[in-house]
């Protein structure tokens, strides 16, 4: 395949940029991941392109079984091995490809340099250890630090994520804890050794909706601080607009559309991201019947020849379904270049445009 | 917690009366005592009847009973078909059936969790399948069977162990009557552990822990086996009274004097006192362990609080 974004840039950055200025943290390249199952060969990941830089946050948005999670499983290299296998691309994370490193050389990387927040902090915590265990760990395996040292260490991350009465908190179970409190507690495991990034998958999917709020600030807070990237898997809409720098719209296991984030809610340049747009409830529209995209996102056994929306598309034509469209760069109607915009639709322009 | 205890005792007191009654009234309807106790020949009906007065045979059986219930709180519990006291054979027999049965619990616990563990690791590979047949080959056939086979092999044609257990029981001669008492069980919790671990394999906070950078050998030991082993726990625990129970064919084969040996002489001699104690006892070991299992569980779970 081999179609490479124009390079993705956040606009200027929250704060400082990493030691070189155009490296960025992490760069996936033509990335995909398939799972050998009993019934077949299922193409999960099919060829993704994306990057981020140090304080830097994209959202990666798409509906469910679009390769989201798998994606990203695969940059943190917890891939659930077998059934599933990376079979092409590069992850360039810090200037060196992931996929070249030795298990025991990426399990170092793992929770120092990159660390991964669930959506069910309940299930994602072990129910047999304490909180202050399950933080403690990662400073007594990758620090070596003491017992009662990691310990004090766990009570400080509590506070740090805004968990009151840290102090006696540290030794209850996850499920004394409430929703909020218990994903507080993934994210402070995520931040324990302060690493360049954090993915987090759905983080607020499973939570109240004002909580929702509440745990997405304390997130974007501690990124902005830490200056780290952040990957931010959703799929909905409403949570990406007030944190995420720029946006990756997946389908099918590719990027379907790139976009700095309110470029992309203004003008969407791809029919699939504006069918996304216009499901969204909207105040002015009350009374109205909600949009929905037609059909059902696509068996990963049997993707669609050409582009893999064409069925459910409405702007589909012929060529649609005989030719895969490469993710053109997005500019505007007189050729000026949009800055960190792509597309990958042969009707770009009219979507866009039109 | 000490609550709960309190209350788990003395919910036992019903179900021991409940469980020695029953067996009680059980081994009565087996057959008539004193007549066994003249063997082939017809007793003499005077002489009978006067041994039935003097055992107090001819109450009626709630009366018996009671008396009987009487003379445990004593610590009395009667006169065993040879002339000792029970109580006497519980001293010679119990601690020979308890020895057998940690040997075979030892074997229970390392070989069939180390089977489970290794098969769960490995689903669909050649060591799970090894383990799969085995464990299901083991479970299809009779104990006794796998007793005779094994105590041939071992203890007649090759010579290597003791092909019957010596008086006083040494701790070696136990080895392999040890096995063949533990095969079934053994092959249970072999099976039971791979199930959790497989199950518990694909759990959200194993893939945590690999998400942290932990090395794999702590993911496995610290986070995947500390959960997987909470139901086998407690199979092993409900399992321990019921390998003292059912040591009577292992003890059988190889003439082990302890409880399942003196269970059924007792039974052949239709001499109530010896089934009821022996009996009685393997009860409130029964329930004793299925406490210690309960709490047990509430320490390796902390979800389980009891109050
Ligand atoms: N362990 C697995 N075995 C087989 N197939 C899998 C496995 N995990 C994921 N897949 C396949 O990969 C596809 C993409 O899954 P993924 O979890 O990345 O979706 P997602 O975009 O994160 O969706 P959601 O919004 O529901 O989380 C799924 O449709 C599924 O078919
Ligand atoms: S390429 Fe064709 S089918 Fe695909 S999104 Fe564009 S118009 Fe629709
Ligand atoms: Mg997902």
């Amino acid at each position: 395949m081999g179609i490479h974004a124009t390079e993705v840039t956040a606009e200027a950055g929250r704060g400082r940029t990493a030691d070189s200025e155009d490296a960025p943290l992490l760069q996936v390249k033509n990335l995909q991941v398939e799972f050998r199952t009993r019934d077949g060969v299922a193409k999960a990941v099919n060829g993704v392109n994306y990057s981020v830089r140090a304080g830097e946050t994209l959202a990666i948005l798409g509906e469910s079984g679009s390769g989201k999670s798998v994606s990203s499983q695969a940059v943190m290299g917890i891939l659930d091995s077998p059934p599933g296998f990376v079979t092409g691309g590069e992850i360039v994370f810090k200037g060196q490809d992931l996929l070249k490193l030795s298990n025991e050389k990426r399990r170092k990387i793992r929770g120092t340099q990159m660390a991964m927040i669930f959506q069910d902090a309940l299930s994602s915590l072990n129910p047999v250890h304490t909180v202050g265990t399950q933080l403690g760990e990662m400073f007594r395996v990758h620090r070596g630090t003491s017992k009662s040292e990691a310990k004090k260490k766990a009570v400080e991350l509590m506070e740090r994520v805004g968990i009151p009465a840290a102090k006696e908190r540290v030794n209850q179970y996850p499920h004394q804890f409430s929703g909020g409190m218990r994903q507080r507690i993934m994210i402070a495991m995520a931040l324990a050794l302060e690493p360049d990034l954090i993915i987090a998958d759905e983080p607020t999917t499973a939570l109240d909706v004002t909580v929702q709020a509440q745990v997405m600030e304390l997130l974007a807070d501690l990124q902005a601080e830490y200056n780290m990237g952040l990957i931010l898997i959703t799929h909905d809409l409403g949570v990406v607009a007030d944190v995420a720098d720029k946006i990756a719209v997946m389908y099918a296991g590719r990027i379907v559309e790139t976009a700095p984030v309110h470029e992309l809610y203004k003008r969407p340049a791809h029919p699939y991201t504006r069918g996304l747009l216009d499901s969204i409830p909207r105040l002015d529209q009350k009374g109205q019947e909600l949009y929905a995209i037609k059909g059902l996102p696509p068996n990963l056994l049997r993707i669609p020849s050409g582009c893999a929306f064409n069925p459910r598309c409405p702007m589909a034509q012929e060529i649609c379904r005989t030719e895969v469209p490469p993710l053109h760069a997005v500019t505007e109607a007189d050729g000026a270049p949009l800055e960190g915009r792509g597309s990958a639709c042969h009707f770009w322009k009219e979507t866009i445009h039109g | 917690m000490g609550r709960y205890v309190i209350r788990r005792l003395l919910q036992m007191i019903p179900v021991f009366i409940g469980t020695t009654f029953i067996i009680f009234a059980m081994v009565h309807a087996l057959g008539d005592p004193v007549a066994a106790f003249f063997g082939d020949k017809a007793p003499d009906p005077a002489a009978a009847a006067q041994i039935r007065q003097q055992l107090g045979l001819d109450n009626p059986l709630i009366v018996q009973y009671g008396n009987y219930m009487k003379g445990i709180f004593s610590g009395n519990l009667g006169t065993a078909f040879n002339g000792q006291p029970v109580t006497d054979l519980l001293k010679i027999a119990y601690p020979t059936t308890l020895k057998l049965a940690l040997v075979a619990f030892t074997f229970e616990v390392i070989i069939g969790i180390g089977l489970g563990v290794l098969s769960g690791m490995r689903r669909g590979r050649l060591a799970d399948t090894g383990v799969m047949m085995m464990t299901l080959i083991v479970i299809s056939i009779p104990t006794f069977v796998i007793g005779y086979v094994l105590q041939y092999l071992f203890g007649v044609k090759w010579g290597l162990a003791d092909a019957t257990v010596p008086p006083g029981a040494p701790f070696q001669s136990l080895l392999l009557p040890g096995i063949v008492l533990a095969s079934v069980s053994l092959a249970y919790v072999a099976r039971l552990t791979r199930t959790t671990i497989a199950e518990n394999s694909k759990a959200d906070y194993v893939r945590t822990a690999v998400a942290k950078g932990l090395p794999r050998r702590r993911v496995v030991t610290h986070h995947l086996l500390r959960n997987s082993l909470i139901p086998v726990i407690t199979f092993l625990g409900t399992d321990l009274g019921a390998l003292m129970g059912g040591a009577l064919v292992t003890e059988r084969i190889f003439n082990i004097h302890g409880v399942g040996y003196y269970l059924y002489q007792g039974i052949v001699h239709q001499d109530t006192s010896t089934v009821v104690g022996f009996v009685t006892v393997l009860v409130i070991v029964f329930l004793l362990a299925n406490l210690l299992v309960d709490l047990l569980y509430a320490v390796l779970d902390p979800r389980i609080r009891y109050a």
